[in-house]
Protein backbone atom coordinates (compact mmCIF):
# COMPACT_ATOMS: atom_id res chain seq x y z
CA UNK A 1 0.00 0.00 0.00
CA UNK A 2 1.34 3.39 -0.93
CA UNK A 3 1.48 6.36 1.37
CA UNK A 4 1.45 9.93 0.11
CA UNK A 5 2.75 13.10 1.69
CA UNK A 6 -0.03 15.20 3.19
CA UNK A 7 0.07 18.91 3.90
CA UNK A 8 -0.81 20.44 7.28
CA UNK A 9 -0.12 24.18 7.60
CA UNK A 10 2.69 25.16 9.98
CA UNK A 11 3.32 21.60 11.13
CA UNK A 12 7.07 21.13 11.71
CA UNK A 13 7.61 17.84 9.90
CA UNK A 14 6.22 15.53 7.23
CA UNK A 15 2.81 13.86 7.39
CA UNK A 16 2.09 10.70 5.38
CA UNK A 17 -1.27 9.05 4.65
CA UNK A 18 -2.55 6.24 2.47
CA UNK A 19 -5.75 6.34 0.38
CA UNK A 20 -7.92 4.62 2.98
CA UNK A 21 -6.87 6.98 5.77
CA UNK A 22 -6.29 4.02 8.09
CA UNK A 23 -2.51 4.25 7.94
CA UNK A 24 -0.79 7.52 8.73
CA UNK A 25 2.42 8.61 10.33
CA UNK A 26 4.59 11.66 10.84
CA UNK A 27 8.30 12.20 10.54
CA UNK A 28 9.74 14.97 12.64
CA UNK A 29 12.20 15.65 15.44
CA UNK A 30 11.38 15.64 19.14
CA UNK A 31 12.56 19.23 19.50
CA UNK A 32 10.42 20.66 16.75
CA UNK A 33 7.20 18.87 17.66
CA UNK A 34 7.55 19.61 21.38
CA UNK A 35 8.31 23.25 20.67
CA UNK A 36 5.44 23.41 18.21
CA UNK A 37 3.07 22.18 20.90
CA UNK A 38 4.50 24.40 23.62
CA UNK A 39 4.60 27.61 21.62
CA UNK A 40 1.02 27.26 20.41
CA UNK A 41 -0.50 26.58 23.78
CA UNK A 42 0.91 29.08 26.24
CA UNK A 43 -1.24 29.57 29.30
CA UNK A 44 -0.55 32.94 30.90
CA UNK A 45 -0.99 33.68 34.57
CA UNK A 46 -3.53 36.40 35.26
CA UNK A 47 -1.06 38.72 36.94
CA UNK A 48 -1.18 42.49 36.62
CA UNK A 49 0.07 45.10 39.03
CA UNK A 50 -0.85 48.41 37.39
CA UNK A 51 -1.94 50.18 34.21
CA UNK A 52 -0.23 47.71 31.83
CA UNK A 53 -2.75 45.18 33.13
CA UNK A 54 -5.51 47.22 31.48
CA UNK A 55 -3.83 46.81 28.09
CA UNK A 56 -3.31 43.15 28.93
CA UNK A 57 -7.03 42.74 29.62
CA UNK A 58 -7.81 44.52 26.39
CA UNK A 59 -5.54 42.11 24.52
CA UNK A 60 -7.27 39.13 26.10
CA UNK A 61 -10.78 40.36 25.35
CA UNK A 62 -12.79 40.20 22.14
CA UNK A 63 -11.33 43.11 20.19
CA UNK A 64 -7.71 41.89 20.08
CA UNK A 65 -8.31 38.30 21.23
CA UNK A 66 -4.89 36.73 21.73
CA UNK A 67 -6.48 33.27 21.67
CA UNK A 68 -6.08 33.58 17.89
CA UNK A 69 -2.34 33.10 18.37
CA UNK A 70 -2.59 30.22 20.82
CA UNK A 71 -2.33 31.96 24.17
CA UNK A 72 -5.74 30.68 25.15
CA UNK A 73 -7.15 31.02 28.62
CA UNK A 74 -5.63 32.91 31.49
CA UNK A 75 -5.22 30.85 34.62
CA UNK A 76 -5.50 32.12 38.16
CA UNK A 77 -3.17 29.45 39.57
CA UNK A 78 0.56 29.43 38.78
CA UNK A 79 0.48 25.61 38.85
CA UNK A 80 -1.45 25.61 35.59
CA UNK A 81 0.60 28.28 33.81
CA UNK A 82 3.73 28.33 31.72
CA UNK A 83 3.88 32.06 31.02
CA UNK A 84 3.86 35.06 33.30
CA UNK A 85 3.35 38.51 31.81
CA UNK A 86 4.69 41.01 34.33
CA UNK A 87 2.33 43.87 33.57
CA UNK A 88 3.14 46.77 35.84
CA UNK A 89 5.32 48.18 38.57
CA UNK A 90 6.94 45.71 40.95
CA UNK A 91 7.56 47.07 44.42
CA UNK A 92 9.87 45.61 47.03
CA UNK A 93 6.82 44.27 48.81
CA UNK A 94 5.54 42.55 45.66
CA UNK A 95 8.93 41.12 44.59
CA UNK A 96 8.95 38.08 46.95
CA UNK A 97 5.37 37.29 45.88
CA UNK A 98 6.36 37.40 42.21
CA UNK A 99 9.38 35.21 42.91
CA UNK A 100 7.18 32.68 44.68
CA UNK A 101 4.64 32.67 41.83
CA UNK A 102 7.45 32.07 39.36
CA UNK A 103 8.84 29.21 41.44
CA UNK A 104 5.39 27.61 41.61
CA UNK A 105 5.03 27.45 37.84
CA UNK A 106 5.90 24.10 36.21
CA UNK A 107 8.78 24.07 33.71
CA UNK A 108 9.21 25.06 30.94
CA UNK A 109 8.20 28.53 32.02
CA UNK A 110 8.55 31.86 30.30
CA UNK A 111 8.49 35.49 31.44
CA UNK A 112 7.53 38.60 29.51
CA UNK A 113 8.40 42.00 30.97
CA UNK A 114 5.68 44.31 29.70
CA UNK A 115 6.12 48.07 29.82
CA UNK A 116 8.68 50.51 31.18
CA UNK A 117 8.07 49.66 34.85
CA UNK A 118 8.76 45.95 34.42
CA UNK A 119 11.81 46.67 32.26
CA UNK A 120 13.55 49.36 34.30
CA UNK A 121 11.37 50.62 37.13
CA UNK A 122 9.32 52.96 35.00
CA UNK A 123 9.42 56.46 33.62
CA UNK A 124 8.00 57.95 36.82
CA UNK A 125 8.78 55.63 39.70
CA UNK A 126 12.43 54.74 39.14
CA UNK A 127 13.63 57.28 41.69
CA UNK A 128 11.66 55.79 44.53
CA UNK A 129 12.47 53.95 47.71
CA UNK A 130 9.87 51.27 47.02
CA UNK A 131 10.19 50.26 43.34
CA UNK A 132 12.29 47.39 41.95
CA UNK A 133 14.34 48.71 39.03
CA UNK A 134 13.47 46.09 36.47
CA UNK A 135 11.81 42.74 37.02
CA UNK A 136 14.93 40.97 35.72
CA UNK A 137 16.45 41.66 39.13
CA UNK A 138 13.93 39.15 40.51
CA UNK A 139 13.21 36.57 37.80
CA UNK A 140 14.78 35.81 34.39
CA UNK A 141 13.01 37.53 31.48
CA UNK A 142 12.57 36.14 27.95
CA UNK A 143 11.00 39.05 26.08
CA UNK A 144 10.93 42.78 26.86
CA UNK A 145 8.11 44.93 25.48
CA UNK A 146 8.80 48.67 25.72
CA UNK A 147 6.02 51.23 26.07
CA UNK A 148 4.07 53.02 28.74
CA UNK A 149 1.88 51.10 28.48
CA UNK A 150 2.50 49.11 25.27
CA UNK A 151 -0.47 48.91 22.93
CA UNK A 152 -2.17 45.52 22.50
CA UNK A 153 -0.50 45.17 19.09
CA UNK A 154 2.88 45.52 20.78
CA UNK A 155 1.96 42.90 23.36
CA UNK A 156 0.83 40.50 20.63
CA UNK A 157 4.08 41.16 18.79
CA UNK A 158 6.01 40.40 21.98
CA UNK A 159 4.07 37.18 22.50
CA UNK A 160 4.74 36.09 18.93
CA UNK A 161 8.42 36.88 19.43
CA UNK A 162 8.31 34.58 22.43
CA UNK A 163 6.75 31.88 20.25
CA UNK A 164 9.61 32.23 17.78
CA UNK A 165 12.08 32.02 20.62
CA UNK A 166 10.47 28.83 21.92
CA UNK A 167 10.46 27.30 18.43
CA UNK A 168 14.19 27.98 18.10
CA UNK A 169 15.08 26.53 21.49
CA UNK A 170 16.09 23.04 22.58
CA UNK A 171 13.02 21.28 23.91
CA UNK A 172 14.77 18.77 26.14
CA UNK A 173 18.07 19.55 27.77
CA UNK A 174 19.40 16.58 29.68
CA UNK A 175 21.99 17.58 32.20
CA UNK A 176 24.75 15.01 32.44
CA UNK A 177 26.50 14.24 35.66
CA UNK A 178 30.28 14.87 35.76
CA UNK A 179 31.15 11.12 36.03
CA UNK A 180 29.28 10.37 32.77
CA UNK A 181 31.56 12.75 30.96
CA UNK A 182 34.64 11.00 32.31
CA UNK A 183 33.64 7.59 30.96
CA UNK A 184 33.00 8.94 27.49
CA UNK B 1 -23.67 75.66 57.20
CA UNK B 2 -21.69 77.25 54.43
CA UNK B 3 -17.99 77.93 54.67
CA UNK B 4 -18.27 81.37 56.23
CA UNK B 5 -20.92 80.34 58.76
CA UNK B 6 -18.90 77.30 59.73
CA UNK B 7 -15.79 79.40 60.26
CA UNK B 8 -17.68 81.84 62.50
CA UNK B 9 -19.24 78.95 64.39
CA UNK B 10 -15.82 77.36 65.02
CA UNK B 11 -14.35 80.65 66.20
CA UNK B 12 -17.17 81.12 68.68
CA UNK B 13 -17.35 77.54 69.92
CA UNK B 14 -13.61 76.96 70.32
CA UNK B 15 -12.15 80.34 71.32
CA UNK B 16 -8.82 78.76 72.30
CA UNK B 17 -8.21 77.32 68.85
CA UNK B 18 -6.81 79.17 65.86
CA UNK B 19 -9.20 79.18 62.89
CA UNK B 20 -8.03 80.00 59.38
CA UNK B 21 -9.65 80.22 56.03
CA UNK B 22 -8.23 78.19 53.15
CA UNK B 23 -9.31 78.05 49.54
CA UNK B 24 -11.61 75.11 50.19
CA UNK B 25 -12.38 74.27 53.83
CA UNK B 26 -12.20 76.13 57.16
CA UNK B 27 -9.07 75.07 58.99
CA UNK B 28 -8.73 74.77 62.75
CA UNK B 29 -5.54 74.14 64.73
CA UNK B 30 -5.98 72.27 68.00
CA UNK B 31 -3.55 71.22 70.67
CA UNK B 32 -2.96 67.49 70.84
CA UNK B 33 -4.18 67.32 74.43
CA UNK B 34 -7.55 68.75 73.36
CA UNK B 35 -7.83 66.76 70.14
CA UNK B 36 -10.19 64.05 71.38
CA UNK B 37 -12.50 66.49 73.21
CA UNK B 38 -12.74 68.83 70.24
CA UNK B 39 -13.26 65.97 67.78
CA UNK B 40 -15.94 64.46 70.02
CA UNK B 41 -17.74 67.81 70.16
CA UNK B 42 -17.52 68.31 66.40
CA UNK B 43 -18.89 64.85 65.81
CA UNK B 44 -21.77 64.97 68.30
CA UNK B 45 -23.00 68.55 68.45
CA UNK B 46 -26.28 69.17 66.62
CA UNK B 47 -24.89 72.12 64.64
CA UNK B 48 -22.00 70.33 62.96
CA UNK B 49 -22.50 66.51 63.05
CA UNK B 50 -19.12 65.69 61.50
CA UNK B 51 -19.76 61.95 61.25
CA UNK B 52 -17.36 61.16 58.42
CA UNK B 53 -13.54 61.27 58.47
CA UNK B 54 -12.82 61.28 54.76
CA UNK B 55 -9.09 61.76 54.98
CA UNK B 56 -6.43 61.69 57.62
CA UNK B 57 -2.86 62.39 56.69
CA UNK B 58 0.35 63.98 57.87
CA UNK B 59 2.79 66.61 56.66
CA UNK B 60 6.46 66.84 57.54
CA UNK B 61 7.22 70.54 58.11
CA UNK B 62 10.73 69.65 59.26
CA UNK B 63 11.30 69.76 62.19
CA UNK B 64 7.61 69.64 63.23
CA UNK B 65 4.87 67.35 61.99
CA UNK B 66 1.27 68.24 61.20
CA UNK B 67 -1.48 65.64 61.32
CA UNK B 68 -4.47 66.68 59.23
CA UNK B 69 -8.04 65.45 59.69
CA UNK B 70 -10.55 66.12 56.93
CA UNK B 71 -14.04 65.94 58.34
CA UNK B 72 -17.34 65.87 56.53
CA UNK B 73 -20.99 65.73 57.56
CA UNK B 74 -23.33 63.42 55.71
CA UNK B 75 -26.29 65.36 57.13
CA UNK B 76 -25.28 68.96 56.35
CA UNK B 77 -22.72 68.31 53.60
CA UNK B 78 -20.17 70.70 55.00
CA UNK B 79 -16.48 69.97 55.45
CA UNK B 80 -13.62 71.19 57.57
CA UNK B 81 -9.97 70.56 58.30
CA UNK B 82 -8.49 69.92 61.70
CA UNK B 83 -4.75 70.14 62.29
CA UNK B 84 -2.55 69.06 65.13
CA UNK B 85 1.06 70.24 65.25
CA UNK B 86 3.60 67.85 66.80
CA UNK B 87 6.80 69.60 67.83
CA UNK B 88 8.70 66.60 69.20
CA UNK B 89 10.39 65.09 66.17
CA UNK B 90 12.08 62.21 67.99
CA UNK B 91 8.96 60.99 69.72
CA UNK B 92 5.87 62.10 67.74
CA UNK B 93 2.75 60.80 69.41
CA UNK B 94 -0.91 61.76 69.59
CA UNK B 95 -4.17 60.09 70.63
CA UNK B 96 -5.93 57.96 68.02
CA UNK B 97 -9.36 59.05 66.81
CA UNK B 98 -10.30 55.43 66.10
CA UNK B 99 -12.86 55.57 68.91
CA UNK B 100 -14.77 58.29 67.01
CA UNK B 101 -14.29 57.29 63.37
CA UNK B 102 -13.51 53.66 62.51
CA UNK B 103 -11.96 54.79 59.21
CA UNK B 104 -9.01 56.14 61.18
CA UNK B 105 -7.59 52.64 61.64
CA UNK B 106 -6.09 52.32 58.16
CA UNK B 107 -5.20 56.01 57.83
CA UNK B 108 -3.27 55.90 61.08
CA UNK B 109 -1.52 52.68 60.10
CA UNK B 110 -0.40 54.37 56.92
CA UNK B 111 0.80 57.52 58.72
CA UNK B 112 2.71 55.36 61.19
CA UNK B 113 4.24 53.40 58.33
CA UNK B 114 5.47 56.39 56.32
CA UNK B 115 6.05 59.09 58.98
CA UNK B 116 6.60 57.12 62.18
CA UNK B 117 3.95 59.02 64.12
CA UNK B 118 2.54 56.82 66.85
CA UNK B 119 -1.13 56.85 67.82
CA UNK B 120 -2.02 55.93 71.38
CA UNK B 121 -5.19 53.89 71.71
CA UNK B 122 -4.99 52.53 68.16
CA UNK B 123 -6.20 48.89 68.10
CA UNK B 124 -3.45 47.48 65.83
CA UNK B 125 -0.68 49.89 64.92
CA UNK B 126 1.61 48.19 62.41
CA UNK B 127 3.57 48.75 59.20
CA UNK B 128 0.84 48.31 56.64
CA UNK B 129 2.59 48.84 53.28
CA UNK B 130 6.30 48.46 53.80
CA UNK B 131 7.69 45.30 55.34
CA UNK B 132 8.17 44.87 59.07
CA UNK B 133 11.93 45.06 58.60
CA UNK B 134 11.92 48.39 56.77
CA UNK B 135 14.49 50.85 58.17
CA UNK B 136 13.26 54.40 58.73
CA UNK B 137 10.19 56.26 57.56
CA UNK B 138 10.31 57.15 53.83
CA UNK B 139 8.08 60.24 53.75
CA UNK B 140 10.12 62.10 56.36
CA UNK B 141 12.15 64.92 54.88
CA UNK B 142 15.37 63.62 56.44
CA UNK B 143 14.94 60.05 55.09
CA UNK B 144 18.08 58.87 53.34
CA UNK B 145 18.19 56.09 50.75
CA UNK B 146 21.51 56.06 48.94
CA UNK B 147 20.79 52.87 46.99
CA UNK B 148 17.45 53.56 45.35
CA UNK B 149 16.99 57.31 45.33
CA UNK B 150 19.13 59.67 43.28
CA UNK B 151 19.24 63.09 44.90
CA UNK B 152 20.42 66.29 43.26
Amino acid sequence: MDVNKDFIPEFPGDVYKDETGKTSFIVTSVDSIANWARSNSLWPLSFGTSCCAIELMSTVSAKYDWSRFGFEVMRASPRQCDLIVVAGTITYKMAPVLKRLYNQMPEPRYVIAMGACAISGGPFFYNSYSVVKGVDNVIPVDVYIPGCPPRPEALIHGMMTLQEKIKASKAYVIEKKPEDNDSM
Amino acid sequence: MNKQELKTYLEQTFPAAKVEETFDFPLMFVDKSELLDVAQKLKDSKETLFDFLFCETAIDRNPSFEVVFHLSSTTYHHDMMLKVVLEDRNNPELPSVYSLWKAAELYENEIFDLFGIRFTGHPNLRRIMLGDEWPGFPLRKDYKDDVNVVTL
